[in-house]
């Protein structure tokens, strides 16, 4: 690629993200005008906060530690991976009825 | 007998409840009897987004106590240089109306147990606690509140009350005190003393904060019950009845309920919140 | 009888050992059961917050494996700071080296797209370049110039459909994860991470521009890895989400 075809394309990539930018600056001016709430609710990317309370669910294990499988496994299929093999994953069937 | 002496924070004498996220619309939208709140203060040291935004609103909003749980302020091992410079950032940013830690470890080694975990009451420990105080104290440029713990155990090597542990710390280095009546009554039930005569001994005229939580039933090996500290209910009543035999010796404190684990919602926490003011309303001059 | 921390905190990462001598209870007797209070607070609040960080290896492993997982995972490698959410950056790779779950090798990459995505929340705010600014630059400003991005953003290069398990684990009613490798793009508009997929050609250039390359390099790059790559389309996403921060012009290396 010539020099003079890469200053154009950059250059008119900006220009035209740049037009394309103009709405999406107003909406969000919008969405803050109605506001937008701070609670984050379900936020679950927040991770683990502290507590500086105990727990009364009694619940340790030593460090050994083996695999359940339920055998009623749903099984990821993973074919055409990036490194060409065909790979299988297990996962447990995902109980929908539990919060996040 | 009837204190005097100004507490050692500026926290209305009013009741508080610990901020939680889910909360912040409606704590905004109706405060109800929670004229301040408590943070801990290791949820605010990110770099930035919603937390320390979040933060920036209810700090306009109440007056703030902000409360630490990672310290290790009774650690064999010097504090964590780090963690001093983070809290000092913190205290400097947000100016809250109080700061307190606890009497604890939770440090060792460079592992971070997630637990306040419990110290000897000797003169080794004395001596190192009180060090650790200064020097926190001198990082962040103001007095703290040192709180005393919930106990499943003791040392035999202890040789102080736990009250007058306490009140020799804060004698020492100029700290105050925070009381959590939750954590008397934990510790008396587990340990087997009065909790009257440990409010009766604790060093009322430094109180700068009281704390209440609920806790959960277990049994030891004798199948002695067992109270375990999880925050995770209402405040149970003989606590209730703690709280007022305190603030009839204390006179007003800020009185703070925390609820950490199985957290209701806002109506439910603002209620416990109502009964603390109405604790302090029967002691108000 | 003195009980040291190192003898306490020995003993709360093994439940089979005996209980520190010098423990005991209100009237002297061994504190026995007791202790396990602490064992339990330990275990239980670093399994937990294992659990709100990483919901997507929870809910992938079930309940009962993520448990075991986290009770060897907080043995091997407890919080190194009282900042809990802070706590699980070399999770993936904990989960890429655990021989029990060498038929998820996904996984590794999955824990890490959930670490991006809360580094993304709690990283520093930032101010989004005018569009003025960049209007007003003359077109061949722009070969040399460099992007600053916002310090949320960030790009994980998967040989798995890393973001099609982890909408399958964290959202109902997500298909089941196809078979191709993907790249994702996290970044936070407002105060919320976003995860999204880019293609091969807009992953070379954002690799290329946090490394620090003027932008004629990174376009480069990414035609050669995608010779359809679309910078405009890139450009209207990063613009969009205020994720350029400034861009700098002149100064050439």
């Amino acid at each position: 690629m010539s020099k003079m075809i890469k200053t154009v394309a950059v250059a008119s990539a900006f220009a035209a993200a740049l037009t394309g930018y103009t709405t999406t600056a107003e909406a969000q001016a919008k969405e803050k005008c109605y506001g937008v709430s701070m609670a984050g609710k379900n936020d679950c990317k927040a991770g683990a906060g502290t507590t500086c309370a105990g727990s009364s669910t009694v619940d340790y294990q030593g460090n050994a530690w083996t695999l359940v499988d339920s055998g009623t496994c749903m099984s990821i299929e993973l074919p055409s991976m990036a490194d060409g093999t065909m790979r299988k994953g297990a996962l447990e069937p995902l109980d929908r009825d539990l919060p996040a | 007998m009837r204190d005097t002496t100004p507490p050692p924070s500026r926290l209305p004498a009013r009741a508080g409840v610990g901020f939680k996220p889910q909360h912040f619309d409606d704590a905004m939208a109706e405060p109800g009897a929670v004229e301040w709140l408590e943070v801990h203060a290791e949820n605010y040291m990110g770099a930035g987004g919603r937390p320390l935004a979040m933060m920036r609103a209810v700090s306009e909003r109440f007056a703030i106590s902000v409360h630490g749980v990672g310290l290790s302020i009774g650690g064999e091992g010097p504090l964590d240089p780090d963690h001093l410079d983070r809290l000092a950032h913190l205290v400097n940013w947000l100016a809250p109306a109080s700061f307190s830690e606890h009497l604890a470890w939770s440090t060792h080694d460079g592992a971070f147990l997630n637990d306040l975990l419990p110290l000897p009451y000797t003169n080794a420990t004395l001596t190192r606690v009180a060090d650790h105080i200064d020097a926190l104290q001198s990082r962040i440029g103001r007095q703290m509140l040192l709180e005393n713990p919930s106990s499943y155990l003791a040392f035999a090597e202890s040789t102080w009350g736990e009250p007058e542990f306490l009140a020799e710390i804060a004698r020492r280095t100029g700290c105050g005190l925070l009381l959590d009546v939750n954590n008397v009554f934990v510790s008396a039930t587990n340990l087997g003393y009065d909790p009257r005569s440990y409010i009766d001994a604790y060093a009322l005229d430094q109180v700068g904060e009281i704390h209440l939580g609920g806790h959960d039933s277990d049994t030891d090996d004798t199948g002695a019950p067992l109270l375990i500290d999880s925050h995770g209910r209402a405040v149970a009543d003989p606590v209730w009845t703690l709280l007022d035999y305190t603030l009839a010796r204390s006179g007003p404190r800020p009185v703070l309920v925390e609820w950490d684990a199985d957290v209701p919602d806002w109506p439910t926490l603002s209620a416990e919140a109502a009964r603390a003011a109405s604790a302090l309303a029967k002691v108000a001059a | 009888m003195t009980v040291t921390q190192t003898e306490f905190r020995a003993a709360l990462f093994d439940p089979s050992s005996d209980v520190p001598e010098g423990l005991c209870d209100g009237q002297g007797r061994p504190a026995g059961r007791r202790y396990n209070v602490y064992r339990n607070n330990v275990a239980v609040s670093l399994t937990e917050a294992l659990h709100e960080s990483f919901p997507a290896i929870a809910r992938l492993l079930g309940k009962q494996n993520m448990d075991g997982v986290a009770s060897v995972y907080l043995r091997q490698s407890p919080p190194s700071s009282p900042i809990l959410a802070q706590y699980g950056e070399d999770f993936g790779d904990f989960l890429d080296a655990m021989p029990q779950l060498e038929h998820m090798p996904y996984l590794g990459d999955v824990a890490r797209l959930e670490w991006l995505l809360r580094a993304a929340y709690h990283a520093s705010d930032s101010t989004s370049i005018a569009p003025e600014a960049l209007a007003a630059l003359p077109p061949e400003a722009f070969d040399n110039a460099r992007l600053i991005l916002a310090p949320s953003l960030s790009l994980l290069q998967s040989r798995w459909p890393v973001l099609d398990i982890w909408t399958y684990a964290t959202e109902d009613g997500a298909p089941k994860p196809g078979g191709t490798a993907q790249d994702v793009l996290i970044l936070r508009r407002g105060y919320d991470p976003e995860a999204h997929l880019i293609g091969s050609g807009a992953a070379a250039f954002l690799a290329s521009v946090t490394s620090g390359a003027p932008l004629n390099r990174a376009l480069e790059h990414a035609t050669a890895k995608d010779p359809a790559f679309d910078l405009a389309a890139l450009l209207g996403l990063l613009l969009g989400t205020g994720a350029i921060q400034d861009i700098q012009t002149g100064a050439m290396t």
